[in-house]
């Protein structure tokens, strides 16, 4: 069975999708030269995030091996990670307010 | 390596042979527009601007003008204006004709009203189609051209497969002494540490991670939230979380060639190689500034599909998302998902793309083209007074 999902650098701490993933199912990914299977939390859409790792709230996501954002709450190891747990830390002139 | 081109009075290369109808203000806009739609091959480009701006946003407008009747791809530009707008015709039409091309200025004032002008006007355009239909193509080096990658409608499909391989087909262009430039600052914003790594001096990568500053200050000084805006709705539901995420994946476009120089928007490139070009997210905007900037060809990823072409510019479409090449066969040149699905390498799909660039280049139509997709907007930054 292929990949259903793409690591983009070993730093990272989240994958992305390659297709539609089921809640419960286990993932099969590359990381370097391994295989890492990871079973998901919930379902994940083709092109969507699943964390690699546990993430505590307030901690950094990484992909591409850099800082794309804050998780806003604890993130578990197979969750779902998307706007409602990761939030934007650049441009933001509402949290200068 | 060598293309069939159309040489210009001052040895630039244009692969295409416009006749541009060019308001310099809104004003002259509608105008514009009616007498292109008198005469087959020509082509108007209306825009909101002109009148009324000061400073910064003036000199913009203006070296926006200028440049895109500059644009090698244009053969003969007519300049219409109305006569008394803030961007004056007969200094747009001096500074274009520097390149040696025929340009011919009316204006509604002058020609006495709506109707008189496009008579004039659309006699003016019937002789300048008529004359530039027999300029043959010739052989003519791929150094010359200037290739403008944008991306819009992302998904994270595009950082993973469609702009990584546009990558590899801009360091192709470069390594056969080309030029290419990558745009939009905004999304640029949470990767300018990585770009500026590759910048040839120190002045240089200061003047990108200034460029990014100033566009983020501009959002913080709003007191807004840029995600009302970055990522946008559709980037979030493809999977694209923030602007860092966004940004990350942009900056695969830009391939591995070290970085040239900064432009401001709408400047041209004083040198070949890669350059920035500080230009907003809002892709029919930045391509604009890339046009007048002297690109000649765009290349467009778009994860979610967007059927955005250009006035002047041949634009290539390639998604790396099958689902969406698939949906939107109708505007898309080039699957770049068959990475994904396929397992085909990024270096292989980079020369593909390469090698579809040739052949437009040497004539052929893209989708964008054949739709006569025409968006066209300039890029303003102040209110206008």
């Amino acid at each position: 069975m292929g990949l259903k999902a793409i690591i983009a650098n070993s730093k990272d701490n989240v994958a992305t999708a390659i297709s539609n993933i089921v809640k419960k199912e286990k993932v099969s990914m590359n990381l370097e030269d391994d295989i890492v299977e990871i079973v998901s939390n919930q379902d994940i859409p083709f092109g969507h995030k699943m964390s690699l790792k546990d993430i505590k709230k307030g901690d950094d996501v990484i992909k591409y091996g850099e800082v794309i954002g804050m998780a806003t709450q604890d993130i578990n190891r197979g969750d779902y990670v998307h706007i409602h747990n990761v939030e934007s830390k650049r441009g933001r002139g509402d949290l200068t307010k | 390596m060598k293309i069939m081109g159309y040489r210009r009075e001052n040895g630039k290369i244009g692969i295409r042979n416009h006749v541009v109808i060019l308001p310099t203000s809104v004003c002259s806009s509608e105008t514009a527009v009616r007498i292109s739609r008198n005469v087959e091959g020509s082509i108007a480009l209306p825009h909101q601007h002109g009148c009324c701006q000061v400073g910064a946003d003036h000199d913009q407008t203006v070296r926006t003008l200028i440049g895109l009747g500059s644009n090698p791809n244009v053969a003969k530009v007519l300049v219409v204006g109305l006569g008394c707008e803030g961007a004056e015709p007969t200094y747009v039409a001096d500074e274009i004709r520097k390149t040696g091309k025929t340009v011919e200025t009316i204006t509604i004032q002058q020609c006495g009203g709506t109707l008189k002008t496009i008579e004039k006007g659309t006699r003016i355009a019937r002789d300048m189609v008529q004359s530039v239909a027999n300029i043959p193509r010739e052989e003519v080096d791929m150094d010359e051209i200037v290739l403008g990658i944008e991306c819009g409608g992302t998904d994270t499909t595009s950082g993973i497969a469609a702009n990584p391989a546009v990558g590899v087909s801009s360091d192709i262009l470069i390594k056969k002494g080309g030029t290419a430039m990558l745009s939009e600052t905004t999304e640029l914003i949470g990767a300018e540490h990585i770009l500026a790594k590759r910048a040839v001096n120190r002045e240089v990568a200061e003047k990108l991670i200034e460029i990014v500053d100033r566009t983020e200050k501009r959002a913080m000084s709003l007191g807004v939230d840029i995600r009302g805006s970055q990522p946008t709705p559709g980037n979030i539901e493809g999977g694209v979380i923030t602007i860092e995420e966004k940004s990350l994946g942009c900056i695969y476009k830009a391939g591995s060639a070290p970085i040239q120089g900064v432009l401001e928007y709408a400047e041209c490139p004083k040198g070949k190689g890669f350059y920035v070009m500080d230009t907003p997210g809002q892709d029919i905007e930045s391509i604009t500034g890339m046009l007048a900037g002297g690109a000649q060809i765009i290349i467009f990823t778009t994860g979610r599909g967007t059927p955005t072409g250009s006035p002047i510019a041949p634009v290539i479409k390639i998604t790396g998302n099958s689902n969406t090449y698939n949906n939107m066969i109708d505007n898309m040149d080039i699957n770049a998902g068959k990475i994904i699905d396929e397992q085909v390498s990024i270096e292989d799909l980079g020369k593909e793309i390469f090698e579809e660039m040739v052949k437009v280049c040497n004539g052929k139509i893209t989708k964008a083209e054949a739709l006569k997709h025409r968006e066209f907007g300039i890029y303003k930054i102040a209110p206008t007074f």
